[in-house]
């Protein structure tokens, strides 16, 4: 039996966007691109300002009351992050500055210390770079090799050969848990088990997947699972890195400085327990606040019913996309968060992008930082469409009318 | 730019459809590969330059209907031209996509590349304009890749 999840108020919700009511180019803005990044709501424009302007001084530094507070207030965003993704302990939840930060910690800290000559990391045909870069430049310093999990037409990987890609040389597994072109939403649970079997840690990089899906870190089972604020409604300049605790304590540091320690004298450092070990330097407080406030918005509003109101987005887009002559939607896999690619023949994303944006239409035109994707549906580039809460039908039907301009254009 | 129409014109739509000077040249003199690594606009050109003359330029590569057209227009303003004329061009149409280069008050000799000058109003669109002719500098200047990085 499902339960029916009640819809959203999206007139509501678009009303602390002050973008969606600014003309742009004389237009509305229709903002399909929140998986590039995400508006911020006012109440964590406003939850920032506050810290700013009120609240402001450094942490875990200083006996003032002022800085025992903005301590307690970035602490408690550290909590909401746990409590968001269901992890054990706020020990275990890092912070970075993105989800790029947060897999080179892993892979310059865990990988240095595991991965040797002739080692394997296996990543999925999916990985936008951020996920493949950190471990090539790792695989190079170490001699080791990187292995890639295939994927279909469809844009859904192939797990038919997973147990034999997963071998005694592999050191960890990565994989999105939704791909930023393809909407994929992959089977992180089943990849994480079938990995688990084979004693190989696997990280999830969930930064496409935590504004649009529940994530219970401890239900999936995944050793690292990393993601950015600036794609949860929150600002940039922050992420998260969520391990196992046996793992985060087992892995040397990584910046040095103030804050990581626990002892320093010429002779010798000790080293702060995790997460303070990870975290050398004044961290960026106000966005650690601002993403807890950010996860208080989406909260608030249901994932349920955040997840709901962008599937039925997604359908009504694809049926209308689909229906355009010329298109083809790059990514069908069953299971999609709302996320559509598209080609247009004989148009390049790019142009697509520049007449759309023209007409208030925001979208991702290029290769998304994913350029293997492209290689491996043989195209240089996409135009993406990304949805968020606090779109509607007609926004989908503006970026049709926009498609169909270009198409006018490039008769 | 009030309209995208006013870049996307006839011939700028034609050229991408039809690119002249399209594809590969062996045996050539200079060679250079250009990368726009932000987009992955890819373009190789190659050219035959004796006695200090352009005899012959083709390209090859992928890109937008602007990188491909301006391309495509390039070759056919270079084809036939000395070195230096070339070299006075592509510094000419930096200028004018710089904004640096009025081309409705001030001399140049970019005939019908001022096709181009809208771009100048679209700074996501410049280095697509720009590839071709970066990559037409590094080749008479012996670079193998250039980017618009």
């Amino acid at each position: 039996m499902t339960t029916a999840v009640l819809p959203l108020d999206v007139p509501g919700i678009r009303r602390d966007f002050p973008a969606l009511t600014t003309p742009f180019h004389g237009k509305p803005l229709i903002y399909l691109d929140s998986a590039v990044s995400s508006l911020t709501p006012l109440p964590v424009v406003e939850r920032m300002s506050r810290y700013q302007s009120f609240e402001h001084t450094n942490v875990h530094r200083g006996v003032s009351t002022l800085s025992q507070e903005a301590t307690d207030r970035f602490e408690e965003a550290r909590e909401k992050v746990r409590a968001f993704i269901n992890a054990p302990s706020v020990k275990q939840i890092v912070w970075t500055r993105g989800t790029t930060e947060s897999i080179n910690l892993v892979a310059q800290t865990f990988g240095r210390r595991n991965v040797h000559a002739g080692d394997e990391i296996l990543l999925s045909a999916m990985e936008h770079h951020a996920d493949i870069v950190p471990w090539q430049l790792l695989a190079e310093e170490r001699g080791a090799t990187l292995r890639v999990i295939p994927m279909n037409d469809d844009g859904e990987l192939i797990l038919d050969g997973l147990d034999d890609l997963i071998n005694e040389r592999t050191r960890l597994v990565g994989v999105t848990h939704v791909s930023n072109v393809l909407g994929t939403i992959n089977p992180v649970k089943e990849i994480i088990a079938r990995a688990h079997a084979k004693g190989v840690p696997v990280l999830v990089d969930g930064a496409q997947a935590v504004p649009h899906l529940h994530v219970d870190v401890v239900d999936l089972d995944a050793d690292f699972y990393v993601f950015s604020g600036h794609k949860l409604s929150g600002p940039t300049g922050i992420g998260v890195l969520y391990g196992k605790r046996e793992l985060l304590e087992a892995m040397p540091p990584w910046h040095g400085g103030g804050s990581m320690i626990l002892s320093v004298t010429w002779e010798k450092t000790t080293y702060a327990p995790v997460p303070a070990r990870f975290e050398a330097g004044t961290p960026p407080i106000a966005q650690a606040i601002g993403l807890g406030a950010a996860i208080d918005y989406v909260t608030a509003l249901g994932l349920d019913r955040i997840a709901a109101h962008e599937h039925a987005l997604l359908a009504y887009a694809t049926e209308r996309l689909q229906a355009i002559p010329g298109l083809r939607i790059i990514g069908t896999a069953r299971e999609k968060a709302s996320v559509i690619s598209f080609v247009l023949d004989g148009i390049h994303p790019h142009d697509i992008g520049s007449i759309l944006d023209h007409e208030g239409v925001v979208v991702r035109a290029g290769h998304h930082c994913a350029q293997p994707v492209m290689t491996r549906f043989q195209i240089p580039a996409t135009t993406r469409a990304s949805f968020a809460y606090f779109n509607t039908r007609e926004d989908v039907d503006a970026l049709v009318s926009g498609i169909l301009k270009v198409q006018e254009i490039f008769q | 730019m009030s309209d995208p129409r006013e870049l996307y014109q006839q011939v700028i739509i034609e050229h991408n459809k039809k690119p002249r000077n399209f594809g590969d040249l062996e045996p050539c003199t200079h060679q250079a590969h250009g990368l726009n690594p932000l987009c992955g606009d890819d373009i190789v050109l190659k050219l035959v330059v004796e006695d200090g003359l352009v005899k012959d330029i083709r390209f090859q590569g992928h890109g937008c209907a602007i990188s491909k057209a301006s391309s495509s227009l390039m070759t056919v303003n270079v084809k036939g031209r000395t070195q230096a004329e070339a070299e006075v061009l592509v510094e000419q149409f930096r200028a004018m996509i710089r904004g640096t280069l009025d081309v409705e008050h001030q001399a140049h000799d970019l005939g019908r590349l001022t096709l181009f000058s809208g771009v100048k109003d679209l700074p996501s669109r410049v280095k697509c304009a720009v590839l071709p002719w970066a990559t037409l500098h590094s080749a008479l200047h012996g670079e193998d890749t250039t980017s618009t990085e």
